[in-house]
C-alpha cells in the first residue's frame, strides 16, 4: 500500500481540505488551491471529500505503485499516462500493481490533483494533512515531494473504472479571466479614480505565482488619497499598522502591482488592501498559468454569496451523478 | 476610539479598532476577541487579534454575514469601558545582539539598506538619539514588549515595546526586503519587534539572534511538545543581553532537551501602567525572577 515517487514533479504537494483553527498564530489553512476539483478528484476515486490527494504543478510527478489502485486525475489538463498509455482527466481509471503514472506536458490550468483510492496516508498535523512548505508542516516531512519518497495510502474501496465527470460539469478558467472582488477592507485609501482603473485593466499573472499567493502586473498604479501616515503604520502611501490578511484579499504595495493571498496565506502584514477576492472563485486563482491575463469585477455580497451558493451546487450536481 | 468593520470577501469581516497603533488600541482588539471566542458563536472558525485590528473568518452557509456583523457590534459595545486588565505571561528572551549570523545576512544585503555603511543595530541606534550599540541594547533590553499578533508565517510574534511613545524604538524596514533573515532573528520594523519564527525573506532591521527556538512542528523540542508555537497574542516578552558563551551553551542545552524558557504568569493593567510605566514594568520583571 504504497507509491513510489519516481519523480517529483516540479512542485508537487500532499493537500486535503486544509488545517482551520491556527490562523491567529501565523499558520494559514493550506488545502488544495482548487478545492472543487480536489472533491471531484476524491469522489470519482472512491473517496470522501475531504481525502488527502496529490496538487501537482504545472509538471506531473512519475510515480510507481505497489499495490492496485483506482486513480483520477483533475483540475489543470496535464493528461495522465499509464505505463505510457494515455488516460482521461476527470475520468477514474484503474492502476495495477507495478504499474507506472506519469503525465504528459500540461495543456490548460496550472495545478491537477491526483486522487488515489484509500487516500495519501501522511501523519494528521492539527487535523489535517495538508502540506505547509513554509512552517515545514503537515503533508510528506512538511515539503514538497522530492525523488525516492514513498506515500502510504490509506485503505479504498473497489470503484469502478471509468466515472467521469461530464464537462459541463467541470470548472476552468477562461481568458482573460474574470476573477470578482468586494472592495473592501483599505479600499478608502485610493482615489475614485484609482479604482475604476483597476476594474477596467487588463492585469497579467506575474511570475511570481504559487500557494501563498498571486502577483499581477500591467494594469496602471494606484493612487493614494494623502494623509498623515498613522503612528506605526510606515511612511509609505500603502503602509498600514500590521494587521490581519483575509483569505483572497488583494493588496498593492506601493500601490503598483496586486498580490492575491491563496491557501497558504501569509497571515497579516503592513501592506493595505483594497478588497477580497470571493469564495468561489478562489479555485480559479489556482488554475491561473504565468502570463494569464485577468480582469477584476466589482462583486457585492449578495454576488458573492450566489456564486458560493452556484459552486455548491455544480458540486452536489457533480457527487450525485457518480 | 470608533470601530471601522469591513467585509474582506463572503468569509472574512475585518475589524479595524484605530488606525494608528497604540496599547488601547491593541487592548480593544484582544479583549473584543476574547468576548468572541468565549461568545462561540457557531459558524465563526477562525479569531485573529491583530496589533490594532481583528479578524473574523466565518462560514457563510452556517450565520448569515449581517447578523455576524450585528452580533461582533453588539459584543464591540458590551466590552467596551470593561476594565482593562489581563491575566498573561512574561516569557525571557536570551539574545545575542549583534551575532555572527545576522550579521554575515546583513552584510550581503547592504545594498538594499539606508545606510550602507553602518550595521542595522548602529544605524536605529543613531537615528533614535541612542548612545551607540551599547544605549541601543540597554533601551531595546530595558522595559518589557507585548506581542501585539503572531502571525505573518508560523509563530512569528509582532512585539510593542512598553514605554512612552517618544521612547519607542522605531526603524524603518528595509528599502527592498531581503530574500534571506536566518531563523530566530531578533528583527524591527516600524515601531513593531519581531523574532523571526523561519528562515525566509524578510525586511525589518536585524539586531541579533535567540538561540531559544519558538516554533517546531515536529514537536521533539520539549516545551513545545503540547503545542508547536511558543507565543499567543497578549504575552508579554522581556529581551535578555548573553554572550556567545552563553549563547552556544543554551543550544546545546536545548539540544539535549535540558533548556525550559524562563515564563511567569502576570496580571497587566492598562490603568496601573498608564499611572506608573516604569514601576508597572519593574513589577512584571519582578514576577519572571521570582522577586
Amino acid at each position: 500500500m504504497v507509491i513510489k515517487v519516481i519523480k517529483p514533479g516540479l512542485s508537487t504537494t500532499v493537500q486535503d481540505l486544509g488545517r482551520p483553527g491556527y490562523y491567529h498564530i501565523g499558520i494559514p489553512i493550506s488545502g488544495g488551491m482548487d478545492r472543487f476539483a480536489l472533491c471531484a478528484a476524491n469522489w470519482l476515486a472512491g473517496n470522501k471529500e475531504d481525502a488527502a490527494v496529490l496538487e501537482a504543478t504545472f509538471l506531473g510527478p512519475e510515480l510507481e505503485f505497489t499495490s492496485d489502485a483506482t486513480v483520477a486525475v483533475t483540475g489543470a489538463e496535464l493528461p495522465p499516462k499509464l505505463d505510457g498509455q494515455p488516460r482521461e482527466t476527470w475520468t477514474s481509471f484503474k492502476v495495477k500493481k507495478g504499474q507506472t503514472l506519469a503525465f504528459d506536458f500540461l495543456k490548460a490550468g496550472a495545478r491537477a490533483y491526483v486522487a488515489i483510492s484509500g487516500g495519501v496516508d501522511v501523519p494528521v498535523v492539527l487535523g489535517s494533512r495538508s502540506t505547509y512548505a513554509l512552517g515545514a508542516l503537515g503533508g510528506h516531512q512538511g515539503r514538497k515531494l522530492t525523488a525516492g519518497d514513498e506515500l502510504r495510502l490509506g485503505s479504498g474501496g473497489e470503484i469502478a473504472e471509468g466515472r467521469t465527470v461530464p464537462a459541463r460539469l467541470r470548472r476552468a478558467p477562461g481568458s482573460p479571466t474574470e476573477l470578482r472582488m468586494m472592495p473592501g477592507l483599505y479600499w478608502h485609501r485610493i482615489t475614485e479614480l484609482a479604482g475604476r482603473y483597476f476594474f477596467e485593466d487588463t492585469w497579467k499573472v506575474a511570475p511570481e505565482a504559487d500557494r501563498i499567493g498571486y502577483r499581477f502586473r500591467g494594469g496602471r498604479p494606484l493612487d493614494f488619497v494623502p494623509r498623515e501616515p498613522p503612528f506605526g503604520a510606515g511612511s509609505d502611501p500603502s503602509n498600514i499598522v500590521d494587521a490581519c490578511y483575509p483569505y483572497g484579499s488583494v493588496q498593492v504595495p506601493g500601490g503598483t502591482e496586486p498580490i492575491m493571498l491563496h491557501r497558504d496565506a501569509v497571515s497579516g502584514g503592513g501592506y493595505f488592501m483594497i478588497g477580497t477576492i470571493i469564495s468561489a472563485d478562489m479555485d480559479l486563482v489556482g488554475q491561473l498559468q504565468p502570463n494569464a491575463t485577468a480582469r477584476f469585477m466589482p462583486a457585492t455580497m449578495e454576488e458573492a454569496l450566489a456564486a458560493r451558493h452556484g459552486r455548491q451546487r455544480l458540486l452536489n450536481e457533480i457527487r450525485e451523478s457518480l | 476610539m470608533n470601530s471601522r468593520y469591513s467585509f474582506g470577501g463572503d468569509e472574512h469581516i475585518f475589524v479595524e479598532c484605530d488606525e494608528a497603533m497604540s496599547l488601547e488600541a491593541f487592548f480593544k482588539s484582544l479583549s473584543i476577541t476574547k468576548a468572541v471566542r468565549t461568545a462561540q458563536i457557531r459558524g465563526v472558525t477562525e479569531i485573529c487579534p491583530a496589533n490594532a485590528s481583528f479578524q473574523i473568518k466565518y462560514d457563510p452557509d452556517i450565520i448569515k454575514p449581517d447578523d455576524l456583523l450585528r452580533e461582533l457590534k453588539s459584543i464591540e459595545a458590551a466590552a467596551s469601558g470593561g476594565h482593562s486588565s489581563l491575566k498573561t505571561r512574561i516569557i525571557e528572551v536570551p539574545v545575542l545582539y549583534n551575532d555572527p549570523w545576522t550579521h554575515e545576512t546583513l552584510m550581503r544585503f547592504r545594498d538594499r539598506h539606508q545606510a550602507p555603511d553602518m550595521t542595522d543595530v548602529e544605524y536605529t541606534a543613531k537615528i533614535n538619539n541612542l548612545d551607540g550599540v551599547d544605549g541601543f541594547v540597554k533601551a531595546h533590553s530595558g522595559a518589557p514588549w507585548f506581542v501585539s499578533m503572531v502571525g505573518f508565517v508560523a509563530g512569528l510574534p509582532f512585539l510593542y515595546q512598553m514605554v512612552e511613545r517618544r521612547r519607542q524604538i522605531q526603524s524603518p524596514k528595509y528599502l527592498r526586503p531581503r530574500t534571506d533573515t536566518p531563523k530566530l532573528t531578533v528583527g524591527h520594523g516600524g515601531c513593531f519587534g519581531a523574532i523571526y519564527s523561519v528562515r525566509g525573506a524578510g525586511g525589518y532591521q536585524m539586531f541579533g539572534i535567540t538561540p531559544m527556538p519558538i516554533y517546531d512542528p515536529n514537536q521533539e523540542i520539549k516545551y513545545l511538545r503540547d503545542f508547536m508555537c511558543l507565543f499567543n497574542p497578549g504575552d508579554i516578552v522581556k529581551w535578555r543581553p548573553i554572550d556567545r558563551a552563553e549563547y552556544d551553551q543554551t543550544v546545546a542545552d536545548v539540544e539535549a532537551g535540558k533548556f525550559a524558557p524562563r515564563i511567569n504568569n502576570v496580571i497587566f493593567s492598562l490603568d496601573e501602567f498608564h499611572g506608573d510605566i516604569d514601576g508597572t514594568n519593574a513589577k512584571l520583571t519582578g514576577a519572571l525572577y521570582g522577586h
